[in-house]
């Protein structure tokens, strides 16, 4: 890392153990912008986020924030958790059970004077909408509810960087879309840089500005959500992100389409030389059953998914997923069984890196 | 009835519980959070006064607080007294005997109270101390009453170790289960009688009244 980290506002990452829990990472995240840390269970997020909260020490690594530097193996250099300016949002909530609401929060404001410290709460408690509720012990008031004390905690101390832990695991579908919704109409008034660990993509890219895709401690692709989403770096970040359609072929004599089982597919992606074994999706909005196409397909399942309609079908050995608009009766409307054609446009096809 | 073994007594379990829970709860919580090598084995040390016999147990401290050994000379040099035969010496040995009555509930009421919520309180930004009073003190109550409680109520009965140490001197090392076990060797049955109820009665009450603090603490944060 160079100088210029120390001086660079906001927040920035870079971690490096090979165990007990592998991290090769590095990332930063700039005042007032949501960083969403995806990947699947073990890959290493949360100790990330524990690492910037100084619950954990990695081997080796370096953190800073705006002008503080919390940790610099190379110079032995250490912050302790309760002396680094953070907010961290934990799964489980982690409220203080037998403080109320207003305790919860005044107790994380050890800095100010204690004169200030009960107004400030109570203000952070109605920003959370939580008016009326200070009195009450976490096990008094609902999930959703909790989760707002939480909020309002990790706020409390006026942090440099807030940290949120699968925040909205803990709640059921309906209080979390409210909860995400509160959340983005407070991102308004954060100028602090977010980093929030997820699993749910969908919560990444409702909340986050940019994500960073997490597999065995190393980040395979960072990027704005849409980005990632429709240019995955290689299959296993298509896999995460949940795209369908991931399949291999190899580079045609002429380098201008694919090989896939006999099939040639056309594309305008820049391809590596004949003969190479490379990896590529079908975005399943953009490819079309149509008739007159040129590749044989067997419709197994149709799946109305609200707005749009799933199909499945079999393509000699693999099976293609197509999302197509539920209104679009001719292109949706195929009952199992239908034996058909389809065409794969140019657009369709996404070629990516191999697996490293 | 015995007064004056029935103060000393009283006295005795007081100071023993004073001056042993802060290191209970010191040492409770360190076992209950540091994950090292080899706790089984200083649990099961600390856990020795529950299964040795008090007379071996008496013996050894008999052994360690004479004129011969270097922990009795210590004290000699320092205090000008002996540690045999003293209200000191027997204060000494209940706090030792007394360790895994004081430790054990301390230990499990921390190891209850999990680890997120001490992470919490460092993210909170309070130092260690702030934490142990304000979150885990709090949290931990009813492990660190039955801890006292029960150090009171062993005290107030210990006989062996208190009788090798410390003899029967009146004033200075009788309590009352000594004076118990006096009045029934000078065939004083009522003496024995009344004083064994006495004690009995001070038992029951403590035990019932931490059976229903706990229970009420215990209520409070589910």
């Amino acid at each position: 890392m160079t100088d210029h980290a120390d001086h660079a506002p906001g927040l920035s990452v870079s971690l490096r153990e090979n165990a007990p829990i592998p991290l090769d990472l590095a990332f930063s995240v700039r005042p007032g912008e949501v960083f969403a840390l995806v990947g699947p269970s073990g890959s290493g997020k949360s100790t990330t986020l524990r690492s910037i909260a100084g619950l954990y020490r990695p081997q080796s690594g370096r953190i800073t924030s705006a002008n503080d530097c919390w940790l610099d193996t190379a110079s032995k250099h250490y912050v302790a958790a309760n002396r680094r300016r953070i907010g961290l949002v934990f799964q489980s909530y982690a409220l203080f059970p037998h403080l109320d609401a207003l305790a919860n929060v005044t107790e994380a404001m050890g800095d100010r004077p204690r004169s200030e410290r009960h107004d400030a709460a109570m203000a952070l408690l109605a920003r959370v909408h939580l008016d009326g509720l200070e009195n009450r012990l976490p096990r008094q008031i609902s999930g959703g509810q909790q989760q707002r004390v939480a909020v309002a905690r990790a706020l409390a101390r006026r942090p440099d960087v807030l940290l949120l832990d699968e925040p909205f695991a803990a709640v059921d579908r309906m209080t979390r879309t409210s909860l995400q919704r509160e959340l983005i109409g407070l991102r308004a008034d954060l100028d602090m840089p977010v980093v929030l660990v997820t699993h749910d993509l969908d919560e990444a890219a409702r909340l986050a500005d940019r994500i960073g895709v997490l597999v065995a401690g190393k980040l395979l692709q960072t990027g704005n959500v849409a980005d990632v989403m429709q240019h995955p770096v290689c299959p296993t970040v298509a896999r995460i992100i949940g795209l369908p359609n991931i399949l291999t072929g190899i580079v045609t004599q002429t380098a201008d389409g694919i090989d896939w089982n006999g099939q040639i597919l056309h594309t305008d992606a820049i391809l590596p030389l004949p003969g190479t074994n490379i990896s590529f999706c079908l975005r399943p909005d953009a490819l079309d059953i149509d008739p007159k196409g040129t590749i044989p397909v067997t419709i197994m399942e149709r799946t109305v998914l609200g707005a749009i309609c799933e199909i499945r079908l079999a393509v000699q050995d693999d099976i293609l997923t197509l999302h197509v608009p539920l209104r679009d009766h001719d292109r949706s409307d195929y009952a199992p069984g239908t034996v058909t054609n389809l065409a794969i446009p140019a657009h369709a096809i996404h070629v990516m890196a191999n697996d490293g | 009835m015995d007064w004056q073994a029935l103060w000393l007594s009283l006295r005795l379990g007081g100071m023993t519980v004073v001056i042993l829970m802060p290191i209970a709860i010191l040492v409770g919580r360190w076992l209950a959070v540091t994950p090292i090598r080899g706790k089984g084995a200083l649990e099961a040390v600390l856990a020795l006064p529950l299964v040795l016999p008090p007379t071996v147990f008496g013996f050894y401290l008999l052994v360690a607080f004479g004129q011969t050994n270097w922990v009795g000379q210590t004290w000699r040099v320092i205090f000008g007294s002996s540690l045999v035969f003293s209200f000191e010496g027997i204060l000494i040995a209940s706090i030792i005997v007394n360790i895994p009555f004081a430790v054990q509930p301390v230990q499990r009421a921390f190891e209850a109270i999990g680890p997120e919520l001490r992470e919490a309180a460092q993210s909170c930004g309070l130092s260690f101390w702030r934490g142990l009073w304000r979150i885990e003190l709090p949290l931990a109550w009813p492990g660190i009453l039955t801890g006292m409680v029960l150090t009171f109520a062993h005290t107030l009965g210990e006989f062996g170790v208190v009788l090798m140490v410390g003899g029967s001197i009146p004033g200075e090392t009788k309590t009352v289960a000594i004076a118990i076990y006096d009045r029934v060797q000078a065939f004083d049955d009522q003496g024995a009688a009344i004083m064994s109820a006495v004690l009995l009665v001070i038992s029951l009450a403590t035990i019932a009244l931490t059976f229903i603090l706990t229970r009420r603490l215990g209520r409070r944060y589910d």
